[in-house]
């Protein structure tokens, strides 16, 4: 029997990428290469102030100095960062007449990927900001918004209309000193969202941005900026994908996320780069940072996570839980398969007193794909009464895969108490026989089992991606269950 | 040159300053080894906390300091060692008393026990057993990266030599000493080697112990193989002063359905750092590794254990338990390592640690690495403070809040001491643990000299 489920698995597993079309829009770009001038030139096209352009130039210095990590448990083949082009962006995004209509052609290419750009009712509780390659080409629902006094824009725009805000806050969380990639995205980021709740205001629908790399040769570089004022609570999407090539993209991007007083943020994502064919030539290095700062008293930030594609994923979603009773939650499903490789987990740095943290992380590697979950959990001298739960767990479907598990734990408070436990383990020839002497196939029973693994996980994501990350995971496994 | 560079630019000349003299007193076999290891520290260096497995012990205090000497024996070092006797009523064993890491005998230094066992020097058995030395010495490594292993091999002349020959089962377990006296500062290094062939059943127990207030460091490593069917328990007990540093290396090669358990137990000592390696080498062997640390004062304890799950049907099992007072810290590195093929592998994998005041800290790190599938591997940790329900439990029948504390105490620590399997010393280390949490046990009333009577 161990044989036919293995053919089962190995069916399920070989599942197709379904957003790896490339749609042909005449875009503008600059040349390859990395250098002052590019972050000038960069700069300079979006008509930036000076004290951004400053940022971005201490930025590139500082990453001059530093070495590519090589601390992750990943493959990383040497990346040519001179042969990146750094600015892409589509030629006209806007059609001539200047009614605000997008260009039809992008359109076409977001409605293939599900994404509306116009304010359908259907969709009425999603408002979306669209990024393309280099820049943002639309943001849905920005009046509905503004009359709840809520600022959700393209970054650019957010640096024209409202540069106090973003000075206030651009770099506070992840200062472009944190690291390699860091630096490399403060010097060259592009566009991303910027996102403002103010004092005491209750987001009314979900916010999003969808990122999508269309352009060959380019990185994206996006960088997302939330900040959720007292009391004000926001539910935040993240999707993206980009066209199957046979070359390597790089993406690196910055998430900073501040909650005041007893504000809450959660933070969605489901990661569905193009990880690269059967025999691992292609797919996106996808190496992010992402950091939240519970910055007041009782806030809450939570991040949901569900990565299924990239070639490389290098991610660590971390809490700085620095007001007192503060709360960080981190809930992560990781499929890897075929030759991808994922590094991920997260970070919990408890500062202030009573700060709660949660971790459940949940690895599916298939294939002869790695994958990796790291974290810290850190308290703090004063962080008294620190609470932090974590459990990781690895599920291994073939015999050429690997899940490993690097919890690093550092306590330096009596009153803390902290726990992790982890397991690792393939599908049971129980379970499946226990589902198959029921009449459900032992393909069914897999998917039935997987789903049940990451259930405590999808269950966390709102309704719309919880639908599109269920059926993202039985694609993502296709051909691989047994 | 930077810090880190001095201090080993201090131990490369601690090296070439003794060289001569460490040759003259050693075996051949031993020598054979020294220019490989010392070109291999020097490109190291002595580990920083940049090196990821030294990433939570700093050793610069420790390392950072003018060890002058390299200790040679002589004669009349040999008196104290004479006067020493253990202290464990009803422990029945084959002794071995080391000074400073040296056989401080005359006469006898190597000696055959019932069975065809040998015991005794090192380097007398580098020359009486040559082959069976050089077939087990330096192979068990298994490629280490750690450069105070390689600073090992440059410069340790002695240390104690175990064989079990095929089939022979030791009644008595074998009890090693190790004693450091001096009136000076020394840094010393011994070298240990136990072999035991296939069939053959032995237990060590090693006792480190302090008779002299000075500052000492010392970095022993032991190679141990353990043959098929072979079963092998070593059970090591640390109390040593404040100002003394512990750096211990073990690795255990284990062959097919062989069973090998490593115990630490550590009540004293300023730093402590046992790393422990495991490599089961044989399908269905078995490994059992378990640690306890009391720490108070500035006290600094690392256990680092990795076990390399090479072969199928395999187990292994880990825990590490303590208790961190006052200013002490504590780290725990675990590694469970699963090659590709390794299936049906049983690992677990558990540290749990007690902080009693907000200066102690302690750092855990537990790994899992698993590269094939059909496997149930876990592990688990955690940092807190005593239960308080159980606690208000105690107290509710009477029991006062002390007394109570020490019972949770005492019951927490006893899950590693009953791995212990030599009744006596279990019993021993009983009640030396309820000393230690009581606070009774100073250095003075576990010395076992009694210098005062």
């Amino acid at each position: 029997m161990g044989k036919e489920n293995d053919k089962v698995i190995g069916e399920v597993t070989s599942g197709e990428y379904k957003y790896g079309f490339y749609s042909d829009i005449e875009i503008e770009s600059i040349p390859k290469g990395l250098s002052e001038d590019v972050v000038r030139i960069i700069s300079g096209k979006k008509g930036e102030p000076q004290w951004l352009l400053d940022f971005r130039l201490k930025a590139f210095r500082h990453w001059q100095t530093l070495k590519m990590p090589r601390w992750a448990n990943l493959r990383i083949p040497d990346i040519d960062f001179q042969d990146i082009i750094y600015y892409a962006a589509p030629r006209k995004q806007n059609t001539v007449d200047g009614s605000g209509e997008i260009d039809p052609e992008i359109k076409k290419t977001f409605d293939k990927l599900g994404i509306p750009l116009e304010e359908q009712k259907h969709l009425a509780g999603v408002a979306v900001d669209a990024v393309m390659d280099s820049v943002s080409v639309k943001t849905t629902f920005k009046e509905t918004l503004a009359e709840a006094g809520i600022i959700f824009s393209s970054f650019s725009d957010a640096v024209k209309e409202y540069p106090d805000l973003v000075k206030r806050y651009l770099g506070t969380v992840v200062p472009y000193t944190d690291n390699f990639f860091a630096a490399l995205n403060s010097a060259v980021f592009s566009d991303g969202s910027f996102c403002y709740i103010p004092k005491g205001v209750r987001c009314p629908m979900e916010l999003s941005t969808y990122f999508r790399i269309n352009a060959a040769n380019t990185g994206q570089f996006e960088r997302t900026l939330l900040v959720a004022d007292e009391e004000a609570y926001v539910s935040y999407l993240e999707g993206c994908t980009a066209p199957m090539r046979d070359e390597n993209q790089l993406h690196a991007a910055v998430v900073e996320i501040i909650a005041e007083n007893n504000a809450e943020v959660k933070y969605s994502t489901v990661q569905n780069w193009y990880p690269g064919d059967k025999e691992g030539r292609g797919g996106i290095f996808n190496f992010v940072t992402k950091r939240g700062l519970c910055r007041g008293e009782n806030s809450k930030i939570s991040w949901t996570q569900v990565e299924t594609g990239s070639a490389i994923t290098w991610k660590y979603p971390s809490c700085i839980l620095k007001g007192d009773n503060s709360s960080g939650e981190f809930y992560s499903v990781a499929v890897t398969n075929n030759h991808q490789q994922a590094d991920t987990g997260t970070k919990m740095i408890h500062i202030g007193r009573n700060t709660k943290s949660t971790i459940v992380s949940k690895g599916i590697s298939a294939g002869v794909s790695q994958n990796s979950y790291r974290g810290l959990v850190k308290v703090l001298r004063n962080a008294a009464g620190a609470r932090n739960f974590s459990q990781c767990d690895s599920l291994l479907l073939g015999d050429k895969c690997g899940a490993h598990t690097f919890p690093y734990i550092e306590v330096d408070n009596q009153t803390a108490i902290v726990e992790h436990e982890a397991t690792t383990s393939k599908i049971g020839e129980d379970q499946i026989f226990y589902c198959n002497q029921r009449g459900i196939s032992t393909e069914d029973a897999v998917g039935l089992i997987v789903n049940g693994y990451a259930r405590e996980v999808i269950n966390k994501l709102p309704m719309e991606f919880a639908v599109e990350a269920q059926k993202l995971l039985q694609i993502s496994l296709e051909g691989s269950v047994g | 040159m930077n810090n880190k560079d001095g201090i080993s630019q201090r131990y490369l000349q601690l090296y070439n300053d003794n060289i001569e003299r460490i040759r003259q007193n050693s075996s051949p076999l031993l020598n054979s080894f020294r220019e490989e290891a010392i070109g291999k520290f020097t490109m190291m260096g002595i580990p920083d906390r940049k090196n990821e497995s030294y990433r939570y012990t700093n050793l610069a205090s420790f390392f950072n300091h003018d060890f002058r000497n390299v200790f040679m024996p002589s004669e009349s070092d040999f008196l104290k060692a004479e006067e020493f006797r253990c202290d464990v009523k009803a422990l029945d064993t084959h002794g071995i008393v080391l000074l400073n890491g040296f056989y401080p005998t005359l006469h006898d230094k190597l000696r055959e026990l019932p069975g065809g066992a040998w015991i005794g020097s090192m380097n007398e058995a580098a020359e009486k057993f040559s082959s069976a030395v050089a077939e087990h010495y330096g192979r068990y490594l298994n490629g280490n990266n750690d450069a105070l292993v390689h600073l090992n091999s440059a410069m340790a002349c002695d240390g104690v030599f175990i064989r079990i020959p095929e089939g022979t089962r030791l009644r008595k377990p074998v009890q090693i000493v190790n004693l450091v006296h001096a009136n000076e500062d020394i840094f010393n290094q011994h070298r240990n080697l136990i072999i035991v062939e296939k069939n053959a059943e032995a237990t060590i127990i090693i006792c480190d112990h302090t008779l002299s207030p000075g500052r000492f460091l010392t970095n022993a490593v032991t190679e141990i193989f353990v043959g098929e069917n072979a079963r092998f328990d070593i059970i090591r007990i640390q109390n040593e002063h404040n100002n003394a540093g512990k750096i211990t290396h073990t690795f255990i090669h284990q062959e097919r359905n062989s069973s090998a358990a490593s115990g630490n137990i550590t009540l004293h000592g300023g730093l402590v750092r046992n790393s422990t390696h495991h490599y089961l080498g044989g399908e269905g062997a078995e490994s059992n590794s378990y640690g306890l640390y009391l720490s108070d004062k500035f006290q600094h304890v690392d256990n680092y254990v990795s076990v390399d799950h090479a072969f199928p049907h395999c187990t292994s099992n880990q825990l590490f338990k303590g208790v961190l007072d006052d200013m002490a810290t504590g780290a725990f590195n675990g590694r469970i390592f699963v090659h590709k093929d390794a299936q049906k592998t049983l690992a677990y994998q558990k540290n749990d640690s007690i902080l009693l005041t907000d200066d102690a800290k302690m750092d855990t790190k537990p790994q899992l690495e698993i590269y094939a599938d059909d496997v149930k591997c876990s592990h688990g940790a955690t940092v807190g403070q005593l239960d308080k329900d159980a606690l208000f439990y105690l107290q509710s029948r009477g029991i006062d809040k002390r007394e109570a504390r020490l019972m949770l105490m005492f019951g927490f620590a006893h899950e590693v001491v009953q791995n212990i399997n030599v009744e006596a010393l279990r019993e021993r280390i009983d009640s030396l643990v309820m000393q230690r949490l009581r606070g009774e046990l100073s250095r003075c009333a576990s010395c076992m000299l009694r210098c005062s009577e």
